[in-house]
């Protein structure tokens, strides 16, 4: 569905990414994971078409973003950046709505679709409340309302939970999950490895542009190997239900 | 009145601010037709209007000063203050920000300087025509020159180098306007400061019949985009995610706003203010929703602009006080009002 085939980035000179080969089926979820400035970002910028790669070719759907138009584009992925804005005082229900505002959708499914996005990440009280004055939190799950509300088969997170606490950042990732088990072909960057390992079906590790390793969360995840990348000392467990793994840092 | 408009804000029923702008801009017309050196009652003004399709011997003087002076003047001012406050709530959406107005992409500053240029320069080619069709081509062209200075269409991102060409551009043209006054004479001043503060004074039906079409036809352009104009509020970037084309969306939306505003201050002059203020004001009535915003912005700059001239002409009669003037004195204190009244809430 997702698909990057030797896809490197170079800016100002400066290797972003380098030689990138990576699959994102549908009906999974995949992590990006990796240190600060590995690039996570920068490669989903480059699946969501934000930015040409300078080498390789990003194929949605065996399609290149750069092929596709604005709206074609928006049709076939959605993007949930990393803070979102506003600028002037919308209400949240109206910014759910622009998820799918440049379809035409008649009233009644318009409306149902909003209502069912908000009720998912429990927003629905906030749906009259003027969208400018959230929590970053309450802002994060109106954006992931959005997300939703456009139905694209290609799902991009840009670090979804960073702003949540723990009940809704359960939550987001469960939705998320659900999501990809409906055929949607879900990518998230992600900082924390364990929320990672508990709701990812596959995670990608980068570091420095290069990806290091890919698979399972138990295959990726590797004391030694997470020790090199993060040069943090770390012991890797079993989660006591869900039976993933779980890192917890070293003195 | 405050019940009314906070209904209209609590349930969105932006019907009644139609109804109510109509209502206010017939009234306005009604008085401004009334109103003047030469004073009619609202019975006369009625048979002055009828009197083209009425065969009974009327009041000609009435006929004449309604039809040929105030009729023109008033829908003259009507298009105008459309055209301004519809392209002010454009650039605001286009730009995110509050405080942007037509003029920001070099519009009025354009049209300034070339207006400015062919008085002091006694430039003549077009007779009549010279001065209106210059202001438009320079405001136009100002504007067009900002936009290829600032190549903003590889990126979704770079409203805010537009922004700031555009204010680079604007102290060019102001500065080579200001030398072009300093070298003018005394009589050229006079008429220098008609222009840069604005007037409806020379306006007949002709100049209305240029513009109606093109604010018409703008207006209603803008419009259309008003969806995408929303997406906007997230941002370029987020708007390109869910499916606009930023780049092209940004080139139609400034040549419409350069369109509108060089045709609107073409014939009378830059006009400040309304294009600022009248956008604020509906959106605290009616949301940010562009898709009445944008014609509502249109029939409120109109009614503005038609009470500021009715002011201009009738505080100090027989004299005309620049139209700009007003719009200023009242547009001022308004937007300190509106600051003050929602600024903590985090709503301008």
């Amino acid at each position: 569905m997702l698909r990057l085939e030797q896809v490197s980035l170079d800016i100002d000179g400066r290797r972003l990414l380098d030689n990138v080969s990576l699959d994102c089926p549908a009906g999974s979820v995949t992590a990006l994971i990796g240190p600060n400035g590995a690039g996570k970002s920068t490669l989903l910028s480059l699946m969501a078409g934000d930015r040409v790669p300078s080498a390789g070719r990003v194929l949605l759907d065996d399609v290149e973003p750069t092929r596709l138009s604005a709206r074609e584009l928006a049709a076939r992925r959605a993007v949930m950046p990393q803070d979102s804005m506003l600028h002037f005082a919308y209400r949240v229900r109206d910014v759910v709505h622009m998820g799918h505002a440049l379809r035409d959708l008649p009233p009644d499914e318009d409306e149902q679709r909003v209502a069912d996005a908000m009720a998912q990440v429990e927003i629905t009280d906030l749906a009259d409340r003027n969208a400018m004055t959230l929590s970053g939190g309450e802002q994060a799950r109106t954006t992931f309302a959005r997300i939703r509300v456009q139905q694209t088969p290609i799902v991009l997170l840009d670090e979804p939970t960073a702003a949540l606490d723990l009940r809704h950042q359960e939550q987001l990732l469960q939705r998320s999950a659900a999501w990809a088990r409906q055929g949607h072909c879900v990518v998230a960057v992600m900082h924390d490895l364990n929320l990672a390992a508990a709701h990812a079906d596959r995670l990608a590790l980068l570091e420095n542009g290069r990806l290091v390793a890919e698979g399972t969360p138990w295959e990726v995840l590797e004391s030694q190997r997470l020790e090199t990348v993060y040069r943090q000392r770390v012991a890797v467990m079993t989660h006591p239900e869900r039976g993933c793994p779980v890192v917890v840092t070293a003195p | 009145m405050t019940l009314a408009l906070g209904l209209m804000r609590r349930t969105g029923l932006s019907p009644l601010a139609y109804a109510l702008f109509g209502l206010l801009i017939v009234l306005a017309l009604g008085i401004t037709v009334a109103v003047g050196v030469v004073p009619l009652s609202l019975a006369q003004v009625g048979s002055a209007l009828l009197a083209p399709w009425q065969d009974s011997g009327s009041d000609v003087v009435a006929q004449a000063v309604v039809w040929e002076l105030r009729l023109p003047r008033a829908v003259m001012a009507l298009l105008v203050g459309a055209a301004l406050a519809t392209a002010g709530a454009a650039m605001q959406g286009l730009f995110g920000n509050p405080l942007a107005d037509p003029g920001i992409v070099g519009v009025s500053s354009g049209a300034s300087l070339g207006a400015v240029a062919i008085i002091v320069l006694q430039i003549n080619t077009l007779g009549s025509w010279t001065l209106p069709a210059g202001a438009f081509v320079s405001g136009f062209a100002t504007t067009w020159l900002i936009y290829l200075l600032a190549r903003p269409s590889s990126h979704p991102g770079d409203n805010a180098r537009l922004l700031l060409i555009g204010i680079a551009i604007n102290a060019v043209c102001g500065a080579v306007t200001g030398y072009l006054t300093y070298l003018a004479s005394v009589e050229q001043l006079e008429q220098l400061m008609f222009w840069s503060m604005g007037s409806l004074g020379s306006v007949h039906w002709v100049p209305v019949m240029t513009i109606a079409p093109i604010v018409v036809i703008g207006v209603w352009l803008l419009r259309r985009q008003a969806v995408q104009l929303d997406l906007l509020a997230l941002g370029e970037r987020q708007a390109q995610h869910a499916g606009v084309d930023v780049p092209r969306l940004r080139l139609g939306l400034i040549a419409l706003t350069a369109l509108l505003t060089a045709a609107a201050v073409a014939f009378t002059g830059t006009i400040g203010f309304v294009g600022l203020v009248i956008p604020h004001l509906i959106r605290t009535l009616v949301g940010p929703g562009h898709r009445h915003l944008l014609p509502l912005s249109a029939l409120g700059g109109g009614l503005l602009l038609m009470l500021a001239d009715l002011g201009a002409r009738s505080l100090d009669p027989p004299n005309e006080i620049p139209i700009g003037i007003l719009t200023a004195t009242i547009g001022g204190p308004f937007f300190l009002w509106l600051i003050a009244r929602q600024g903590r809430a985090g709503r301008l």
